[in-house]
């Protein structure tokens, strides 16, 4: 085959004989003659139109070796960490092999030698590593220090060199905040399948091609950068290869059968999260591409459907426990220990076939046969044309766990093909073929702030932004607050891409990705993928005082410190597009702003409404807003609409959503909705029928990604201590719907002790 | 159209006296008295709907939850028009969801013809359509009206002249006649039945609604809602004189005794 036939790569006669072996009865295609796993799919994959009644349960071995693991959990909530391995910098082969329980594991390797024990990664940035170990209690390797400090530069020292002061100054102004300029930015997804499919010989052999090509260019700084990337590329592949054989496997030709096939691409993804500690480790669309082997092995006779979900199981249990050291403010930013690993299921084909296979509803079926977890992020490309049983499915499974989220695949599919993914949360990106530079985000709201006060700070009253003249009057004018924002946006947009920029060329030469970078690619696409928060909060306070009156309050130095508001206005959030017009606009304009900025290495600019979890601390850096939020008062997460102010149900607030322009967002705009399974209908039938229309609805609108949590006892309870994580718990009271946190808590008990009984 | 109901019984209905005679003049109905509208899901009838909540009420029920729909003067004026342009906008996703629009109150009765045309209106859009009343007006709706209508959820609140008094301040009569009206015409019926501790929940209470329910042949469902508390602060601020202080909401076993009530005529019940 073309792609072996490298004069470097010593192909030998087996390894031919392997690939033939390894590839019998798939249908042929340019995928044989280059790298090209969307073609091997397309070609070969079978769509599936039934539903879910052929899946399998665990089987005991399954449920044993989940039960031997689900042992260590308490051990690790209680310490924060199960265990570190405190003095080896990790590397793809730094570690000797780990098991659960070698003898039943039927997918092996752990990013260590032990399963939940961490590895430290000091190449991001030596001060988290060290400061992690001292808070859970681990010595500080002294020669460690040494090396890392003395020797050797990090990212982060990296970065700090080179940022500028505006930058330094907004960054500690809160307003621009979570850069990850001490973490890794990850939010890249390797193309883990092309290791089963083609084997990494195969894949070493692209990669010294690609470097030819690049060995008769003259040699500029991109070239050599190029050339330096291209190295490291095909020494982390050997370093990948050297991995596998210390578990016993040798990896250098494509899988044979499924159960390789999913120890392959999970020996790839493993290599990476032995590298890098990167925010988001997702792992692709990886479902329909291991069907096409667990389908030939049933249809062998190989494997049986209790098999095939036996290896599926297997599989997640490893993606479970995927694990980061990291310290405990980066977990109070993130709300916990994420590692977002990802998967992509369903979506169309560009020729209108569904993606859907037997192993998109198996990766589901874990949810079942393991209990619900937040890892893998299991999601969803919805689209209206999805088969209808596959639909009900994903919908019956959200009502049972609330594990998964939805994305439209009717807005990723024309903007980045049919064999996209979602790194992290809503970054759709051609898996194999374009990466970002991931760039966290600004606040939007206290932008507005700054724009009304000269560029000061409402809370520190320091002048960061530069001197513009304060908005006086005892009225806030629309115009007057709109055409200064403006001004405070494009200094904003400025200092932004500044900070990125500085932050990607550091990420580039002292962390860089050497083995996801190696399952791209030569020449790919990257985005800037700036985001914005508070965006409620922003609209709201623009929609106020265009619609009401605003009068400033201000303090003896001039600074306005609060706002009285007058009369009525309109909302974000109830599909008025008085309030959503703003919304839209507002996305646009900033978008229009990042565009104008020079990006490092060409990047396209996207931008994300996102937050993640760190709502709540964006909110907590936020003075009082003219929309009547108090100082400190957390934002609404991602795009959604403030707490309490969406009142026309659910469905109405996620249309207000939908209006934010997918095209001035192509990083992803994220919703998350809340209901109970009483709101969705009487019986289990009718709730799963109701909530695959509010999917349908929702995608049709335009609507981007929505997580659903359909709300269980416990649920409530958690949401009586933390309101503002369920802006949107809707509730069935005796033929009507009221929201759950907006009830008094003397009303939230009474909801609590009826709704439960058993009755609905 | 005439207003062909008894009056009075408790002395707290005659306010919703002057509503009453100010509507009963034939009116085109080009306006509307609305309290407010909300998208909702498996709550006013099947899939998800755009439901309107018209203001006024001819009823004064001891439960209500939501007392600032009593009064038509306390409503915002919408013209069909702006009504059928909100509508309008949702026609996709509520068909989409298998869903459709729901005219609720108050009592959308009140206001027949005004709920006459927005219904027409939304037939011709292709919608479902669900009407959610006491049918103590049942004697508006026109036949021509019904046909219109997709779905009646039809609150029985009591099965015992005396109760529904008790209950309401107004007469059962009207509702069992516009039930059995419903029933001949052909017109599918969600009953619902609100359950309060020592109101209305005598065993001969509901089994007079079961009896009569049986008896209509078009129900395919019975709701059984249990009363809550939510409405206490709203009646607290209108400063109305709530006697449900004390009422604790019903027992699960009260629920699971009425609920099988139900089911032993023969009822799908919810």
């Amino acid at each position: 085959m073309a792609i072996t036939t490298v004069e470097t790569s010593n192909p030998e006669h087996g390894s031919e004989v392997a690939q033939e072996s390894a590839w019998r009865s798939f249908a042929s295609g340019p995928w044989q003659d280059g790298i090209d796993v969307r073609d091997f799919i397309q070609r070969n994959y079978e769509p599936f139109p039934g539903d879910s009644s052929f899946l399998a349960g665990p089987t005991e071995r399954t449920t044993a070796m989940w039960n031997k693991l689900s042992e260590l959990f308490p051990a690790e909530r209680e310490r924060g960490v199960y265990d570190v391995d405190a003095t080896t910098p990790s590397s793809i082969t730094a570690h000797a092999p780990g098991y659960i329980d070698q003898a039943h594991e039927l997918i092996v390797g752990l990013q260590t030698d032990a399963p939940l024990k961490r590895a430290i990664m000091p190449f991001g940035g030596w001060r988290m590593v060290a400061k992690a170990l001292e808070t859970y209690g681990y010595p500080v390797d002294p020669e460690l220090e040494k090396i890392f400090t003395e020797y050797r530069k990090t990212h982060n020292d990296g970065v700090f060199e080179v940022y500028p002061p505006n930058v330094r100054a907004a960054r500690s102004s809160h307003i621009i905040t979570g850069l990850p300029d001490a973490y890794g930015r990850g939010r890249i997804i390797g193309d883990y399948r092309r290791v089963a499919l083609y084997g990494v010989d195969a894949l070493i052999a692209t990669k010294k091609l690609e470097r030819m090509e690049m060995d008769m260019q003259r040699s500029t700084e991109d070239v050599i950068r190029d050339r330096e990337e291209n190295a490291e590329q095909i020494k982390a592949l050997g370093e990948l290869k050297k991995m596998a054989a210390s578990y016993g496997f040798d990896i250098s030709a494509p899988a044979q059968n499924a159960r390789e096939a999913v120890q392959w691409l999970y020996f790839a993804y493993l290599g990476a999260v032995k590298e890098q500690n990167g925010a988001a480790m997702s792992l692709g669309r990886t479902s329909t591409f291991l069907d096409v082997f667990v389908q030939r092995d049933i249809a062998e006779g190989v494997l049986t459907e209790e098999s095939a979900q036996e290896i599926i199981d297997d599989f997640v249990i490893k993606l479970r426990i995927v694990r980061f050291l990291r310290t405990p403010e980066y977990d109070a930013l993130f709300s916990g220990d994420p590692t977002w690993v990802t998967e992509s299921i369903g979506g169309m084909s560009e020729d209108g076939r569904p993606l859907v296979t037997k192993t998109s509803y198996r990766f589901l079926q874990t949810l079942y046969n393991l209990g619900p977890a937040p890892e893998p992020n299991l999601t969803v490309l919805w689209s209206e044309r999805l088969p209808e049983g596959f639909k009900r499915f994903c919908a019956q499974v959200s009502i049972d766990t609330s594990a998964i989220q939805y994305e439209s695949d009717e807005l990723i599919r024309p903007a980045w093909g049919d064999d996209a993914a979602i790194a992290c949360c809503v970054s759709a990106m051609a898996v194999g073929k374009q990466m970002q530079f991931f760039g966290a985000r600004v606040n939007l709201a206290k932008s507005l702030l700054y724009a009304i006060n000269g560029g000061r700070d409402e809370i520190s009253g320091k002048q960061v932004a530069p001197f513009a003249a304060p908005l006086a009057g005892e009225v806030l004018v629309y115009s007057e607050v709109r055409a200064a924002y403006d001004k405070l946006l494009d200094w904003l947009a400025e200092t932004y891409v500044d900070a990125l920029n500085c932050i990607h060329y550091m990420h580039d030469k002292y962390a860089y990705e050497r083995l996801e970078m190696a399952l791209h690619d030569q020449e790919i696409l990257r985005t800037m993928a700036c985001g914005v928060a508070g965006l409620s909060v922003a609209v709201d306070s623009l929609a106020a005082i265009k619609y009401a009156t605003v009068r400033p309050v201000r303090d003896e130095t001039g600074l306005v410190v609060d706002y009285d508001v007058e009369g009525e206005y309109p909302t974000y959030g109830n599909d008025d597009d008085r309030a959503d017009d703003i919304a839209a606009d507002l996305v646009r304009t900033f978008m229009d702003k990042i565009r104008r900025q020079h990006t490092y290495r060409n990047a396209l600019h996207t931008q994300s409404v996102l937050t993640i979890t760190s709502n709540v601390v964006y909110g907590k850096h936020t003075g009082n807003t003219p929309d009547g939020r108090r100082k400190g008062e957390p934002f609404a997460p991602g795009a959604n609409p403030m707490n309490g102010r969406d009142t026309h149900g659910l469905l109405a607030s996620a249309l207000s959503v939908a209006k934010l322009p997918y095209s001035e967002a192509m990083d992803g705009i994220s919703l998350t909705a809340t209901v109970v399974p009483s709101g969705l209908g009487r019986v289990r039938d009718e709730q799963i029928t109701n909530l695959v229309g509010l999917l349908d609805a929702y995608n049709m609108s335009a609507g981007f990604h929505v997580n659903i949590n359909v709300i269980n006892r416990d649920t409530l309870e958690d949401a009586m201590e933390h309101p503002e994580k369920y802006p949107q718990l809707t509730i069935r009271v005796s033929g009507y719907a009221v929201n759950f946190v907006r009830l008094t808590r003397e009303q939230q008990r009474d909801v609590l002790s009826r709704t439960f009984h058993g009755g609905i | 159209m005439s207003i062909d109901v008894p009056l009075q019984s408790r002395t707290d209905v005659i306010d919703a006296d002057d509503d009453l005679r100010a509507t009963a003049q034939r009116s085109p109905g080009d306006t509307g008295a609305v309290h407010s509208w909300e998208l909702v899901t498996s709550v006013d009838g099947p899939g998800t709907r755009l439901t309107l909540f018209l203001n006024g009420c001819p009823l004064r029920c001891q439960y209500c939850q939501n007392p600032d729909t009593w009064r038509m003067r306390d409503g915002i004026t919408h013209t069909v028009a702006e009504v059928m342009d909100r509508i309008r906008r949702y026609v996709p996703v509520l068909k989409a969801t298998g869903g459709g629009v729901t005219i609720s109150g108050g009592e959308p009765l009140l206001q027949s013809a005004f709920v006459a045309r927005v219904l027409h209106d939304c037939r011709e859009l292709g919608l479902h359509t669900a009407l959610d009343t006491s049918g103590f007006l049942g004697a508006r709706a026109s036949d021509e009206m019904l046909r219109d209508v997709s779905l009646v959820l039809l609150d029985v609140k009591s099965g015992l002249s005396e109760t529904y008094r008790e209950v309401t301040g107004r007469e059962l009569a009207p509702t069992l006649e516009f039930g059995r009206r419903l029933s001949d015409l052909g017109v599918p019926i969600w009953v619902r039945f609100v359950l309060v501790p020592g109101l209305t929940d005598e065993v001969e209470n509901v089994e007079a609604v079961a009896s009569f329910v049986e008896s209509l042949a078009t129900v395919e469902r019975v709701e059984v809602l249990p009363f809550h508390q939510m409405g206490r602060d709203k009646w607290r601020r209108m400063g109305e004189p709530y006697r449900l202080e004390a009422t604790e909401p019903p027992t699960p076993e009260l629920i699971s005794r009425v609920c099988d009530q139900f089911a032993a005529h023969g009822l799908t019940v919810f």
